[in-house]
């Protein structure tokens, strides 16, 4: 996408269905850091049994139970909306269950393989290892240029990046996708769009705005470094990342001192 | 109703032992002493909730949120027919209703709030019971993270026979759904609005939509259930569609007045009028340190509890109009939920026209919320520090606070629990 005259549109995909774990807030992040640039942007909610647009150019999938993944993969099919936008150059940002039906296959409720959407090169596979729950750090690949990645993550399922993925990185501290390696990247280079997956709440954007910035540059099919600066630098997120990562690398999720015996005795379960 | 027997002696000996360390835990500063004593007593008698309950007149309220304060609407309102115990700090777990009850005398009805997730249990340690179903949403996402679950658990739960009656919310799908195999089910209508938990049905997984009049699910109908209660607009019940009932209560909020409308069912159903049940629900002004005003440093600071989304939704709506500043607590310790991330589903931006100050150990999580919801804001790390830094951005030295749980504890315990 670089016609930069028009509005861009951040299409938030089923937030009832995948809306779990507060990633619509990815959509809000990316609308207003368009808007703070001066730039023009339309955040659209798209609930499950509506039309999906083909022709915004940011998409989000966020994070939801089995039962509600099994349906929005439905919904989007093999080759829906979703697709063509990504074949006209549409960027997609998917987010744990997101990322998941995002893959060739991902196991449903009952642990059995559903086919996936099939835009990224990875398959989601039960294993008896217990769920994934807490902060998960990851060091990005450097060809994206960032700083450490900070989230929490909580799946079940372990994620195989295929032969042709790209992984957004290694994991310092948490699960991720299972192998060491974290989220999932489809980069064709051939004008279609980037889809990255990756188990990272937070919601991810809020916690990482330059992983935002990132995904505004391929939007605008631009560098990241040529983003225009933000009127106001990143001050809440720059406290908030310090502690993050002090707390990821410690295990003190807290990210206070200490845990009182107080807190010992009287915790509710 | 039959009078209790007299409890065994391990019974008696593990109450005993339970009120023993729970005021050794309160002398030391522990906390009021009463789930680490009823710890101890159900260790020692693994049946003895079975035993403290039978015989009574047994009402359990649960619901994601609400809880607390319905429990102590439903204590008000039952104690004009005689005497009641209740777990009214909630303490919400076995070993909190075993406190409580190892304290009340033989025969005295019980209002109890159970954990959602304990209801099943709970159910199955008592003979007969009224259950009043609040509401269900999203709350502690790492713990319990499927809300749907607790709806299934309740809907196998309310068929038991020990359920002799469910008062439920007609206007929350997972509610309904989990109501609907109970024997008798007296329906109220709250005009709840929470939705984001609900848009799948329960009942086969399709769409609910929700409109004025209700709701209903677009694949197999499964729909709102027409209630016998229905809370109106300004807080006026309305009975079998004739009646109008004015609450008028000490508390604050569409919320209150909802569970005000559930506990009146509830009431009814025990024979005690609304027009008896009323004055005593009245009188109910704070509950466990909610809705008091504590005054620190000079400041007039109104305390209010907030745990999820559905919650902050509710208590957004009982703050003063601006410029009243905000101070806003959020932890994340266990009892809250680890993952914050459901800050980013509370309409933050309704504060917008207040100053806010953010705290709490996760205050820079919601200060980027803040940002984002373009809401003035400042952070501070002490409940102090962000009351003087609130105050000095209003007119009039009082400022309102919402908490979530832990913060909120830790806020009663540092202005004194008493009023």
């Amino acid at each position: 996408m670089t016609d930069r005259s028009s509005t861009v549109a951040v299409v938030v995909l089923f937030p009832d269905l995948l809306g779990t774990y507060g990633d619509g807030g990815n959509g809000l992040v990316l609308h207003r850091r368009l808007q703070w640039r001066g730039i023009a942007s339309d955040l659209l909610e798209v609930p499950s049994g509506s039309p999906v647009p083909e022709t915004a150019q940011l998409y989000l999938l966020g994070g939801g139970e089995d039962a509600p993944q099994t349906e929005a993969a439905r919904e989007l099919g093999t080759d829906g909306p979703l697709h063509r936008a990504v074949e006209a150059g549409a960027v997609v940002l998917a987010v744990c269950a997101g990322m998941q039906i995002c893959g060739v296959s991902f196991p449903d409720n009952q642990g059995r393989p559903q086919e996936g959407l099939g835009l990224l090169d990875c398959v989601t596979v039960k294993t008896d290892e217990p769920r994934a729950v807490g902060e998960l750090l990851v060091d990005a690949d450097d060809r994206f240029g960032l700083p450490p990645l900070t989230g929490f993550e909580n799946h079940g399922g372990r994620t195989r990046p295929g032969p042709s993925a790209t992984t957004l990185g290694g994991v310092r501290a948490g699960v991720g996708n299972g192998d060491g390696t974290e989220g999932v990247l489809a980069d064709h280079g051939d004008g279609r769009g980037k889809v990255l997956g990756t188990y990272l709440h937070g919601p991810a954007l809020a916690r990482n705005p330059a992983l935002a910035d990132v995904l505004l540059a391929w939007a605008l099919g631009m560098a990241p470094a040529d983003l225009a600066p933000l009127p106001e630098a990143d001050a809440e997120a720059d406290a908030l990342r310090a502690v993050r990562l002090s707390a990821a690398t410690r295990g003190n999720l807290d990210g206070v001192a200490h845990r009182t015996w107080r807190d010992r005795l009287t915790r509710r379960s | 109703m039959a009078p209790s027997a007299p409890l065994p002696l391990r019974s008696r000996a593990a109450v005993a032992a339970g009120r023993a360390v729970a005021g050794a835990s309160k002398v030391a500063r522990l906390g009021t002493g009463s789930v680490v004593g009823g710890n101890v007593a159900l260790r020692l008698d693994p049946g003895l909730l079975r035993r403290l309950t039978a015989g009574r007149r047994i009402v359990i309220v649960s619901g994601t949120n609400g809880k607390t304060t319905t429990t102590a609407l439903l204590r008000a309102a039952l104690a004009t027919a005689g005497p009641v115990a209740s777990n009214a700090l909630g303490a919400n777990m076995p070993p909190g209703i075993v406190a409580a009850l190892g304290r009340a005398e033989p025969g005295a009805a019980a209002a109890l709030e159970v954990d959602e997730r304990w209801v099943p249990a709970v159910l199955e340690a008592v003979d007969s019971a009224t259950l009043v179903l609040l509401n269900l949403s999203r709350d502690q996402l790492d713990r319990s993270h499927e809300v749907r679950k607790i709806a299934e658990t309740w809907r196998a739960a309310c068929a038991a026979p020990a359920v002799q009656r469910v008062i439920a919310n007609a206007d929350d799908p997972l509610v309904a759904w989990a109501a609907g195999d109970a024997a008798e089910v007296v329906w109220v209508g709250t005009g709840g609005w929470w939705t984001l938990d609900a848009s799948g049905c329960p009942a086969c997984g399709g769409r609910i939509v929700f409109d004025a009049d209700g709701w209903a699910c677009t694949a197999c109908g499964f729909s709102r259930p027409e209630p016998s209660w229905a809370l109106a607009p300004g807080h006026e019940v309305v009975v079998h569609g004739e009646e109008r009932i004015e609450l008028d209560l000490g508390l604050p909020g569409r919320a209150n007045a909802a569970n005000a409308a559930m506990v009146l069912a509830a009431a009814d159903g025990y024979g005690i009028a609304p027009a008896h049940a009323l004055p005593a629900m009245r009188t109910v002004q704070s509950v466990a340190g909610r809705y008091r005003t504590a005054d620190i440093d000079g400041v007039s600071v109104r305390m209010l509890l907030a745990k999820n989304p559905a919650g902050w939704q509710e208590a957004i709506d009982m703050l003063a109009p601006p410029p009243r500043p905000v101070v806003a607590a959020i932890n994340a310790r266990i009892a809250d939920g680890r993952d914050p991330s459901w800050l980013w589903d509370v309409p933050y931006e309704r504060l917008a026209g207040r100053y806010v100050v953010a705290t709490g150990e996760r205050r820079h999580d919601l200060a980027v919320r803040l940002r984002y919801a373009q809401v003035d804001h400042g952070v501070a790390e002490s409940l102090d520090g962000a009351v003087a830094m609130a105050a000095a951005e209003g007119d009039d030295d009082a400022v309102d606070l919402i908490a979530n749980y832990t913060a909120f504890q830790d806020y009663l315990d540092q202005v004194g629990r008493e009023p």
